[in-house]
C-alpha cells in the first residue's frame, strides 16, 4: 500500500518534471540571442506572438474556450503602456508591463461573464464584439490614442534604469524572451497544479466536473482572467519595444492570426503557441521575401494544406520530435527518466 | 430524520409532467432503491436531486437543510455525490489523475494554481485507497478512454465515492456491463461502507432485490409504492405495472 502510494506520488511528480525536449527547447531559444544577431527584430516579434499565442492556448487548449477577441487585451495593454510612458506616469518598463497585464486581466475578468454563456459560436461572436468595440473606442478618442496616425511620441525609459532599448533590438529581444520565459513558467505551473487539472476536466466533461464538486464557472472566470493578463503583457511588450502603438493592435487579423498559430502548433501542451509562432513568423518572412505582394496567398495555401493533413498527424510529428529529444536526453542523463510513458499530455 | 427528503417535488417540461408530487424519504445508512418502468421519470428525479435540473415545484432537503436552490457543485460539497447512467468520465485523463482531481478538489486544493499535483501525502494515500477499493490499481496509468467498459463503470462510481459523500446516488451502475465484468462491479457496490447512504436507481431487478433494503416505485413521474422489498414484490399493482410492461415489450 505505501509502496503504491510512493509510486503514485512519484508518477505525479514526474508528470510535471521538465522533459529533455523542453530543456533543449529553451536552451535553443536563449541561444538564438548569440546565434542570430541580425534577426533580432523578427525574433522579438516571434517571442511576442508566442506569448500572445500562449495566452490563447491557456483558454483554448486547457479550458476549451475559443476566442476571436484576444486582441482586445493585447490592444488595451498596448495603449496603456504607450500612454503611461508618453505622459511619464510609469517610467520603469517592467512595472509598466505588470500594470498593463493587470489592466488587461481586469478587462478579462469583466468580460469573462459574457464568455461563460453559450456555445463556441456565441463565444467567437462575443469575444470578437468586445475587441471591435474597443478598437472603435480607440478610434473615436483619437485625442488620447492618436487615432489612425497611431500613438506618437512614446519614449520608453531603460529597463531598471540600466538597459536601454537599442537600435539593433538586442535588449528588446532579450527583454521579450525573458518575459516570455517567466510567463511560460507561470503557465506551466498553473497547468500542472490541481487548478490546471480541474480545467482539463472541465474541458473534458463539464457536466461531470460540476458533479464532483468543481465550481466550473469560477474556474473558467479565473483562467480567462489569467489569459487576458498574458495577452496584455504581450501587447505591452509590442508597444514598449517599438515605442509606438496603432489601431491595428485591436484588429480582427491579430486575433485570427493567433488561431492560425495554434492550428499550426497544436493546442493543449503549452508549446503549441511557441512552436506555431516560430513556424508562422519565419514562414511569413520567407514567403514575403519571395513574393512581397502576394505572400498571403501562400500563407492561405499552407493553412489549407495543414488542415487537410490534419492536426492529429501534425501533433504526431511534433510528438515524434519530442520523443526523440526525450530519448536522447534519457541516454545523456540516465538518472532522469524520460516522460515518454506519461502519454496523458498533449493532443 | 431522513438524510434526504423531497416534499411535493415537481418537474414540468412544457406540457409534460416528468415528476409530480414526489415525496421521497431516504433514511441515513439506507440501501434504498428507486425503480420504475422505462420513462417513469427516475433520471428526472435524480437530476432534480443533484441540481442538474431545477424543479418547477416542491422542495428538497438534505440532512434537514433546504438545498432546492443550490448548484450541483455546492450539493457535492454538502456531501451528496452521484454517478451517471451513461458514463461521464474524463477520457483524456488517467484514473489516477481523475481520482486525484476529485480528492484534491475535496480537500480544498482545487483552486490552488501554484502547488503541483501529488505533492501531498494525504492525497496520494487516498488515491491509492480508492483505486484499490474499485479495482483500478492495475490500470491507474492508462488513459480512461482505452479502459474496458467494466473498469470505466467502476471509475464512474470511484469518482463519486472520492467526493466522500454521505449520500451516494447510483444511476443504473450495472447498465451495459458485460457478464464477465459484472460480478466485480456488483461485489464492489455491495462492499460500499455502511456509513454511506446509497440511493440506487436501477432497472436490473436481480441487483435491486439483492441490494436494497427499501424500494420506492416510480410510475409516470409519481411515487407509486414505497416499502420493504418483499412488500413491494408482493404488491399486485407493482406486478401489474411490470407485467404490463413485459407484455408490451
Amino acid at each position: 500500500m505505501t509502496t503504491r502510494a510512493d509510486d503514485v506520488a512519484l508518477y505525479l511528480k514526474r508528470r510535471a518534471r521538465w522533459s529533455p525536449f523542453e530543456i533543449a527547447f529553451w536552451i535553443f531559444a536563449f541561444a538564438t540571442i548569440w546565434l542570430f544577431p541580425g534577426k533580432y527584430l523578427i525574433l522579438k516579434d516571434t517571442a511576442i506572438l508566442a506569448l500572445f499565442a500562449l495566452s490563447l492556448d491557456l483558454i483554448l487548449g486547457y479550458a476549451g474556450i475559443i476566442s476571436l477577441g484576444q486582441a482586445a487585451f493585447f490592444g488595451l495593454a498596448g495603449y496603456f503602456s504607450g500612454l503611461v510612458a508618453k505622459y511619464g506616469f510609469i517610467n520603469e518598463p517592467v512595472i509598466a508591463l505588470l500594470c498593463a497585464g493587470v489592466i488587461a486581466a481586469a478587462l478579462g475578468f469583466v468580460t469573462s461573464f459574457l464568455v461563460l454563456r453559450g456555445s463556441d459560436l456565441t463565444r467567437l461572436m462575443v469575444t470578437l464584439g468586445v475587441s471591435l468595440m474597443l478598437g472603435e473606442l480607440a478610434n473615436r478618442y483619437s485625442n488620447i490614442t492618436g487615432g489612425a496616425d497611431g500613438l506618437q511620441g512614446v519614449e520608453i525609459a531603460p529597463i531598471f534604469g540600466l538597459y536601454r532599448f537599442d537600435l539593433f533590438g538586442h535588449n528588446g529581444y532579450v527583454y521579450c524572451l525573458i518575459v516570455l520565459f517567466v510567463c511560460f513558467i507561470i503557465a506551466r505551473r498553473i497547468i500542472y497544479s490541481p487548478f490546471g487539472l480541474s480545467l482539463r476536466s472541465i474541458k473534458g466533461n463539464n457536466l461531470r466536473a460540476a458533479a464532483i464538486g468543481i465550481p466550473v464557472k469560477w474556474r473558467l472566470v479565473s483562467i480567462y482572467t489569467v489569459s487576458a493578463g498574458f495577452a496584455g503583457i504581450a501587447g505591452a511588450l509590442l508597444t514598449q519595444t517599438t515605442a509606438f502603438c496603432s489601431l491595428d493592435v485591436f484588429s480582427l487579423e491579430r486575433s485570427a492570426d493567433l488561431l492560425l498559430v495554434l492550428i499550426i502548433g497544436g493546442t493543449g501542451y503549452l508549446y503549441g503557441g511557441l512552436i506555431g509562432a516560430v513556424i508562422y513568423k519565419f514562414l511569413q518572412d520567407w514567403i514575403a521575401n519571395l513574393t512581397p505582394q502576394y505572400w498571403q496567398f501562400w500563407i492561405g495555401l499552407v493553412l489549407v494544406v495543414i488542415v487537410l493533413i490534419g492536426r492529429a498527424r501534425m501533433s504526431a510529428w511534433i510528438g515524434a520530435v519530442r520523443a526523440f529529444f526525450n530519448r536522447l536526453g534519457a541516454r545523456l542523463m540516465p538518472r532522469l527518466p524520460a516522460l515518454g510513458g506519461a502519454g496523458s499530455e498533449g493532443h | 430524520m431522513p438524510i434526504l427528503q423531497t416534499i411535493g417535488l415537481e418537474k414540468r417540461f412544457g406540457g409534460i409532467l416528468a415528476a409530480q408530487n414526489v415525496n421521497l424519504a431516504v433514511e441515513p445508512g439506507a440501501r434504498h432503491a428507486l425503480i420504475g418502468p422505462n420513462g417513469a421519470g427516475k433520471t428526472t428525479v435524480i437530476n432534480l436531486l443533484t441540481g442538474v435540473l431545477r424543479p418547477t415545484g416542491g422542495r428538497i432537503e438534505f440532512e434537514g437543510r433546504d438545498i432546492t436552490g443550490l448548484l450541483p457543485h455546492q450539493r457535492v460539497r454538502l456531501g451528496m455525490a452521484r454517478t451517471f447512467q451513461i458514463n461521464q468520465l474524463f477520457l483524456d485523463l488517467t484514473p489516477l489523475e481523475s481520482i486525484g482531481l476529485v480528492v484534491s478538489e475535496r480537500l480544498g486544493a482545487g483552486a490552488n494554481w501554484w502547488r503541483l499535483v501529488g505533492t501531498k501525502a494525504a492525497v496520494t494515500d487516498e488515491i491509492v485507497e480508492i483505486a484499490e477499493r474499485f479495482h483500478l490499481a492495475d490500470v491507474m496509468h492508462e488513459r480512461t478512454a482505452i479502459l474496458p467498459y467494466g473498469k470505466q463503470r467502476l471509475l464512474e462510481i470511484a469518482l463519486a465515492f472520492a467526493c466522500r459523500p454521505r449520500l451516494l446516488l447510483l444511476d443504473e451502475p450495472a447498465a451495459g456491463v458485460p457478464e464477465a465484468e459484472r460480478h466485480e462491479l456488483l461485489a464492489t457496490v455491495a462492499a460500499l461502507p455502511k456509513d454511506v447512504t446509497v440511493l440506487l436507481i436501477e432497472h436490473d431487478m436481480d441487483l435491486v432485490f439483492s441490494f436494497a433494503e427499501r424500494i420506492s416505485v416510480l410510475v409516470n413521474g409519481a411515487l407509486f409504492v414505497d416499502g420493504a422489498p418483499d412488500e413491494v414484490a408482493r404488491d399486485p399493482r407493482v406486478k401489474a405495472v411490470y407485467l404490463g410492461e413485459e407484455l408490451d415489450a
